[in-house]
């Protein structure tokens, strides 16, 4: 099966399937990176679970994403499909803008999503919409911001017995 | 001659307090590396057990001394005051490493600064991670604290003072 399934079927495949709703394909290191509209991402992930041929049954991993200098679409998404199948991995993505921070959920599709968009809530302040139970899952549940949102300073503000001078802040 | 068992004389708070001293029960709040080195102490080459500390009390309830071994999340604070809460008095903090002491390098967002930020301690061991030597330096340290502390510390103001600055009764 693995012979039949390239990326170059997949892309092919998808753009046939969703046009424009394909803005754009890169491959590094072997695996491909779409860059789709947020509008038809649950569609794209659904189409791609369903089909018979390529049959991405395993949502591997779920992230969010922060730049803040890329004015407009400072914040992403990324979905890392798997193919037991095929033994074929993808990388999906997409981008928005910071002050409309809401993606359809995905755990409709699968069930794993759900943790994963519960943890991109907590550190990016992406609303899933449609998710069953958004809320904290590793920081403290009073915590007043989204860590890694990069305005936000890593280092803890509480620390007293570090001198700025002695380090470089 | 006099032939007969003798005796001698000294006051009580002294006798209990060589006793208290000799027979620490720790509990072990091992979250990290911290934790592998007090595994290292409590074993045969460097032996607790010759202080007097060999049986741990996983239980607060019957614990004297609560030994602080790693980095603690803030997540982790209100559980380790629970802890502090449930253990009987009199009793004991000590920070083994600079994660409990001060946070060590996670000068960071989900890091606590050091366990003094949540109950009081009582003695510090540094070193990242301390070698064994170091925490039994800390057990001796704390037998002398236990030795020589006076009987009415634990109803004194200033000890309810210290605790009510921590939030605790």
């Amino acid at each position: 099966m693995s012979d039949k399934v390239e990326n170059g079927l997949i892309e092919s495949l998808l753009k046939e399937q969703f046009g424009d709703a394909i803005r754009s394909v890169e491959e590094s290191y072997g695996m491909l990176d779409i860059v789709v509209k947020r509008e038809k991402i649950i569609e794209i992930i659904q189409w791609l679970r369903d089909s018979s041929l390529l049959s991405f049954n395993f949502l591997t991993s779920l992230c969010g994403m922060h730049f803040p200098d890329n004015k407009g679409e400072e914040l992403g998404v990324v979905y890392h499909m798997h193919s037991f199948a095929n033994n074929k991995r993808i990388r999906l993505h997409i981008l928005f803008s910071i002050s409309d921070p809401k993606v359809p959920t995905v755990t409709g599709l699968y069930k794993t999503a759900n943790w994963m968009e519960r943890e991109t809530f907590d550190f990016f302040g992406i609303n899933f919409t449609g998710h069953p139970d958004l809320r904290r899952i590793l920081n403290m549940e009073d915590m007043q911001y989204h860590p890694l949102l990069k305005q936000y300073p890593l280092e803890d503000g509480t620390r007293t017995d570090k001198d700025d001078k002695y380090f470089g802040r | 001659m006099y032939t007969g068992e003798g005796y001698g004389l000294t006051r009580l708070e002294k006798i209990v307090g060589l006793a208290r001293a000799n027979s620490i029960w720790p509990l072990p709040f091992a979250t990290s590396c911290c934790g592998i080195e007090f595994m290292a102490t409590m074993g045969a080459t460097y032996d607790l057990g010759r202080f007097g500390a060999e049986r741990l009390s996983f239980s607060p309830r019957q614990a004297d001394l609560l030994m602080v071994m790693g980095t603690i999340s803030k997540k982790m604070g209100p559980v380790l005051k629970q802890v502090y809460i449930q253990m009987a008095e009199p009793k004991w903090v000590i920070a083994v490493g600079a994660c409990a002491s001060s946070g060590g390098i996670f000068d960071t967002y989900s890091v606590l600064q050091g366990i003094d930020k949540v109950i009081p301690v009582d003695v510090y061991v540094p070193g990242c991670p301390p070698p064994p030597e170091a925490i039994l330096d800390g057990i001796i340290k704390i037998q002398e604290l236990i030795k020589t502390e006076s009987f009415r510390r634990r109803e004194s103001d200033e000890y309810q003072k210290l605790l009510t600055s921590y939030g605790i009764e």
